[in-house]
């Protein structure tokens, strides 16, 4: 007879329990990002910073612009040409991952289990050091008188340093170089499970390499592709060291753009209104993917 | 050419390593396997049974000799231009596709338009009764049923040999009796040639038209189940192949003296030297004292219908005497005995 109500104050207990760690959630997750979305719809103070003022100025300086002169409305180029470059560069750093990643690791899952962590080390190793410092690396690696051009020069390949450094290619390599870590190790842990003795059921009914790849070893391993991608992509979309370092100051991507409203541009609405269109963005964007590859899925 | 004959191969060797560190697989191995055949590729692990399989799959190239199917060179094509396929012993089943897609792998691979695929599909899973399973991926079905989808799977393309890697050591001993039977029945309404591999004598005396007994990279012996196990070639092939007293003896005057000083009148090949006698245990009787070589029970094993005697004999060789439970009196350890041999194998010692 008292199980029942037994039962309902252990429910109740549970959730004064989870108390602590709700309340830390609400503030540390969802608190700031309220403040954002709440900057976002407010009047841009006269310096910086906001007045507690409604206003969807923010928002709309996030599509379009005013002429100083005759407040005229147009389209701002500018923005959506940061926008498009950020989703193209990510788009291109998480393809250049996979390329580079998928070779590398199954040459780690193919190593014996004893040299295998020797070889996850080395990819771990860029993670134990300071962004900042890989940044420049890569820098002293493409500049005009780096390293590359260098050698490029003195085999006689090229009479002229070619231009990298400050070029989207530039912020490319940085992006690519960073973020391999992050596909190689989903995609090591997906082909470390993969059963090798399919590639020979494969092969033994009929399939070419190709076909092979395609039909098996792609399906299989995709949940590893998936979770790559994703590392890959979101952070390559925010990304901001990396293009501030590699890009120079006109080659920007979204994340450069942001904080230039909080900076310079003295712009806290549209800042915010900038982030919460980024932070939508990844969002939809992983919505589109599960959905794509959870469709790919039932075609076989 | 015997027009016959569905994978000949011609002095086949396989070695692993080079130099020092070379690891010989496969000897020299030479055999003809006949077109609608149940042929057995039977010994320890180890034996090179595997590699030759992998062999005549195309998995494994040999460093010498030749493949012929069907009377075409093949022993460098690859496998997925072999009219073969294979039942691997782990399955390997693709866990993205289910039953159907998995059966129908093969036939789509080699560009068989889709309808036909499905037809060829249906047909081959009522064959192997998994119809209502088609739509379920593998690791929804039981050990079992999985090993079914896979045998299925390397029917669907109709191959002219398949391969099978101890194909049912995974599954349980009534599971096991069960596709034994069935691997039978598929043989023999596909007319396919059956390639088996196998460590199991039992399973390999019961289903094979014929066997060959390999140890340490050769073939022993190749024959039909009644040539192998009435007539073993060698004392590993005798004792391999289901249960075997030796007994070591002197041939003289025609006759085989072992160890205890009885005299054994046998059929000879030999007519001087040592000599192994094999002796199956259904072919040694327990009689009374007096009758018969003298020994003594030391063991006794209830088996249901059979019981088990380990017997002493007077020189200290032991001797397993299998005999009807019902239509004998039961023994005890410590009775004297004695015994009479009825068919013997002499093997050259």
């Amino acid at each position: 007879m008292s199980k029942p109500s037994g039962q309902r104050s252990k429910g109740v207990n549970g959730w004064l329990l989870s108390t602590p760690a709700l309340v830390l959630l609400l503030l540390a997750a969802s608190g700031p990002l309220l403040i954002v979305a709440a900057y976002s719809v407010m009047e841009k103070g006269d310096y910086s910073g906001v007045r507690w003022v409604l206003s969807g100025e923010g928002w709309f300086r996030v599509l379009f612009e005013r002429d100083i002169f005759d407040q005229t409305v147009s389209l701002a180029d500018a923005n959506l040409s940061i926008f498009w470059r950020s989703v193209k560069l990510s788009i291109a750093t998480t393809l250049i991952t996979f390329f580079l990643g998928l070779p590398t690791a199954w040459f780690i899952a193919t190593r014996p289990a004893s040299s295998r962590a020797f070889w996850l080390f080395l990819i771990t190793i860029p993670f134990w050091t300071n962004l900042l410092i890989r940044t420049f690396a890569i820098m002293e690696v493409i500049r005009n008188q780096g390293i590359l051009n260098t050698a490029l020069m003195k085999s006689g390949l090229i009479s002229e340093p070619i231009q990298i450094l400050y070029t989207d290619t530039a912020v490319l390599i940085g992006m690519a170089y960073v973020y391999l870590p992050l596909m190689v190790l989903p995609l090591y842990a997906a082909v470390d499970r993969f059963d090798f003795k399919l590639i020979e059921a494969g092969y033994d009914l009929y399939a070419s390499r190709w076909q092979i790849l395609r039909r098996v070893i792609l399906p299989i391993i995709k949940p590893g592709i998936i979770a790559g991608s994703i590392l890959v992509f979101i952070p390559s979309l925010g990304a901001y060291v990396t293009p501030r370092v590699l890009g120079g100051g006109k080659n920007m991507m979204i994340g450069n753009f942001i904080e230039l409203q909080f900076g310079q541009g003295q712009n806290w609405p549209l800042g915010a209104a900038l982030s919460t269109v980024l932070l939508l963005v990844v969002l939809v964007s992983l919505v589109v993917y599960t959905r794509v590859s959870s469709r790919d899925n039932q075609d076989g | 050419m015997n027009t016959n004959v569905a994978v000949d191969a011609q002095n086949v060797g396989k070695i692993y390593g080079i130099g020092n560190s070379a690891v010989t697989a496969l000897g020299d191995v030479s055999l003809s396997i006949q077109k609608g055949e149940f042929f057995t590729l039977l010994g320890p692990s180890g034996c090179g049974k595997t590699t030759l399989l992998r062999c005549i799959a195309g998995f494994e190239t040999p460093t010498s000799g030749a493949i012929h199917l069907s009377g075409r060179d093949i022993t460098h094509t690859p496998p997925n231009a072999r009219p073969v396929n294979t039942v691997f012993q782990s399955y390997a089943l693709f866990p993205h596709l289910t039953v159907a897609q998995n059966v129908g792998f093969g036939l789509k691979m080699l560009g068989k338009p889709a309808d036909e695929v499905t037809k060829s599909v249906a047909r081959v899973l009522a064959l192997v009764k998994l119809e209502e399973f088609a739509d379920r991926f593998p690791q929804q079905l039981s050990g079992g049923q999985q090993q079914r989808v896979a045998l299925a799977r390397a029917l669907a393309p109709e191959p002219e040999v398949l391969l099978l890697d101890e194909p049912l050591s995974a599954l349980d001993l009534k599971l096991r009796k069960e596709m034994q039977s069935e691997l039978k029945r598929l043989q023999t309404e596909t007319g396919i040639t059956f390639i088996f591999v196998t460590h199991d004598q039992e399973e390999a005396l019961t289903m094979s038209d014929r066997i060959g007994v390999m140890s340490r990279g050769a073939l022993l012996q190749v024959g039909t189940p009644h040539e192998i196990y009435e007539n073993p070639a060698d004392r590993f092939v005798a004792d391999f192949i289901g249960e075997t007293n030796f007994l070591e003896g002197t041939v003289a005057d025609g006759k085989v003296r072992i160890g205890t000083g009885d005299v054994l009148d046998v059929a000879l090949k030999v007519q001087t030297g040592a000599v192994t006698l094999a002796i199956r245990p259904e072919q040694v009787s327990i009689v009374p004292t007096g009758s018969g070589i003298a020994a003594k029970i030391t063991e006794t094993t209830y088996m249901g219908t059979d019981t088990h005697y380990t017997l002493a004999l007077d020189d200290g060789s032991d001797i397993v005497a299998r005999v009807q439970s019902n239509t004998t009196q039961a023994h005890k350890v410590g009775d004297a005995v004695a015994i009479r041999i009825g068919t013997v194998q002499v093997l050259q010692s």
